[in-house]
């Protein structure tokens, strides 16, 4: 069996779709933080296929971009999520966040 | 061997107000690293803060000498365009964050908050972002610049950590932001499947010379950038987290976010659909027209249903969202204008509306518009002034929101896009209720007692007053004499 870039991108976008349901169904803000990553990286396989099959090498250095924000964005993400549960014992669980209603 | 990289020539004078912001906001951490606990150091880095962003004014107004003389020009490998378009938003995003050191200035001590000289460098990190996105002819460029005006506003609108509505907001933005950044991201990998580039002059200049034979990754990855950008202007249907964390965040935060991440979110949507995918306009005009549709008659609906008077803005900057993407839908170099010129006025009104918010707030963190009852009568002033601010986003004139509106309208009318147009107004009728109903709350009550528990009506300090008289002053200002900021909006054409 040979490899064709079709396999990466279909593995990537359900690697994607995984991320992406998994953010929309799951209550626990770490697990959904989990899934927006699974989602980032999904995207870093699409960017490499592509690069591959264009024969770009810029889709490879856009990788290295978002491994970077992806960085910052836990960082921060996992200081707000320190912040909130110190007020409150007990578990990280979305529906505990309920001052707010949209 | 020569090892030597090729490096692309970079204009300094294109990236200058950036650095002179992140500048002052290195020195102010680094200031605030090595004295520590003086009491100096919050004033100290609030005057570094206006240094840095009077200096990165004055390098705008260079590149506009530089592009009214010799026209705009791509710098950095193409990645970053400066052209009148990008000074202008860039000149808002400098207004907001001016206005919104000048709030935060007595806010933050006021309330309690800690680690107040963090804050200004937060301020200007983000405000710094928003430079970026505003000159960004890339799609990775816009990706970074999108995620370096996040992340301090995710930190900023948590910024008050002893009260949980602050922390819950910042923490809504965060996971909302980043799975609305995942999707932005995504778009872009497939934009660049279908294109092998992620420039969007290179965009434009592939899309001219090649016809695709499967369109689908491009389109899929049209709309996937269409949602990500949508979460950052708060149209509807991705607005939900817009209620929410315009509650919770800490006022001056609140205003810095609704006009400046507002302006820069649509900043990149025009500069994406015009100078990368414009000749996709019959693919992506239909969908603005649904997104448009849908904020109107959402944003003025459901503000009408608001008691807290934090929401019912928040809501209300949400159709607000809706008459700027008329100008967009418009496609034409008036629509883009008028735009423009919306979102200038746009953050003098919400600036202005949210910062008398931050005065009338009560120790508990509610705003309920019944707390407003009898201001007419205990604060005149105030309460004029928020009315000047309220009919202005009704759109009434001679405020600027009217001149604002007709400019949208108008060009609504120009590209023949009737049923936006007609939609429009009667939103902006629906519109004119719930601002009233605010209005008469604060007037109309004046003769009855008003013992209601609520309303701290606290002095108003130095800096609010300059951002009150600033915002009243240019809301009447362009209202009445609207001639200078039109021009200036004419000139501010896009690079293509």
């Amino acid at each position: 069996m040979k490899l064709t870039d079709t396999y990466f991108l279909t593995f990537a976008a359900m690697l994607f779709t995984i991320g992406a349901v998994g953010f929309l169904v799951r209550r626990n803000v770490l697990v959904m933080f989990m899934c927006v990553e699974l989602m980032l990286n999904a995207v870093n396989v699409t960017f490499v296929a592509f690069s591959k099959s264009l024969n770009d090498i810029s889709g490879q250095a856009i990788v290295f971009f978002v491994l970077v924000v992806a960085a910052a964005e836990v960082a921060v993400g996992l200081a707000i999520i320190v912040a909130i549960f110190r007020r409150r014992r007990g578990g990280a669980t979305a529906d505990d966040i309920d001052l707010l209603r949209g | 061997m020569n090892l030597a990289a090729q490096t692309p020539s970079i204009d300094w004078l294109a990236i200058a107000p950036v650095i002179a912001l992140v500048i002052a906001a290195l020195v102010i951490i680094l200031l605030r690293s090595i004295v520590r606990h003086a009491r100096w150091v919050y004033g100290a880095s609030i005057g570094i803060g206006f240094a840095g962003l009077v200096a990165a004014a004055l390098f705008l107004t260079c590149q506009w000498s530089e592009v009214s003389d010799s026209g705009p020009f791509l710098t950095l490998d193409d990645m970053v365009a400066i052209d009148g378009f990008a000074v202008f938003i860039g000149v808002i995003v400098l207004i907001a964050a001016s206005l919104a050191l000048l709030l935060s200035s007595k806010y933050l001590a006021r309330q309690g908050i800690e680690s107040r000289p963090e804050y200004v460098a937060l301020l200007l990190l983000s405000a710094a972002g928003m430079l970026v996105m505003s000159t960004a002819n890339d799609l990775i460029v816009v990706f970074v610049a999108l995620e370096t005006l996040s992340i301090p506003l995710y930190v900023m609108a948590a910024y008050d950590r002893r009260r949980a509505r602050s922390l819950e907001a910042g923490m809504k933005y965060f996971v909302l932001g980043a799975f609305a950044s995942a999707i932005f991201l995504y778009g872009i990998a497939l934009v660049y499947g279908g294109t092998g580039t992620t420039s969007l002059s290179g965009i434009a200049d592939f899309l001219a010379s090649v016809t695709l034979l499967s369109e689908g990754t491009l389109i899929a990855g049209i709309m996937l950038l269409l949602v990500g950008l949508g979460f950052k202007i708060a149209a509807v249907p991705f607005h939900m987290w817009t209620p929410d964390v315009y509650d919770g965040s800490p006022t001056p935060v609140t205003a810095f976010m609704a006009s400046a991440t507002k302006a820069v979110g649509f900043a990149a949507l025009i500069r994406i659909l015009f100078t990368g995918l414009d000749l996709y306009r019959d693919d992506w005009r239909p969908a603005i027209w649904a997104l448009a549709v849908l904020t109107l008659v959402v944003g003025s609906v459901v503000a009408i249903a608001q008691t807290d008077m934090k929401r019912m803005l928040a809501y209300s900057s949400i159709s607000h969202a809706g008459y700027v993407l008329i100008g967009v839908e418009a496609g034409t170099r008036e629509g883009l204008q008028s735009a423009l010129v919306y979102l200038l006025v746009y953050a003098f009104m919400t600036v202005g509306s949210f910062a008398i918010v931050a005065v009338i707030g009560r120790r508990d963190d509610k705003h309920l518009i019944e707390d407003y009852r009898g201001l007419g009568r205990d604060r005149p002033v105030l309460a004029s002034l928020l009315a000047l601010f309220l009919l202005a986003q009704a759109g009434i004139p001679p405020t600027g929101g009217f001149i604002a509106k007709l400019g949208i309208f108008a060009a609504a009318a120009d590209a023949h896009s009737y049923s936006l147009l007609i939609i429009g107004v009667v939103a902006s009728v629906v519109g004119a209720v719930f601002y009233l109903r605010v209005i008469l709350v604060m007037f109309a009550g004046a003769d009855e007692e008003s013992d209601i528990p609520a309303a701290d009506h606290s002095r108003v300090d130095g800096p609010t007053t300059a951002v009150l008289a600033l915002c009243a002053a240019f809301t009447i200002w362009f209202g009445v004499l609207p001639t200078i900021v039109l021009e200036f909006a004419t000139k501010a054409q896009l690079i293509f």
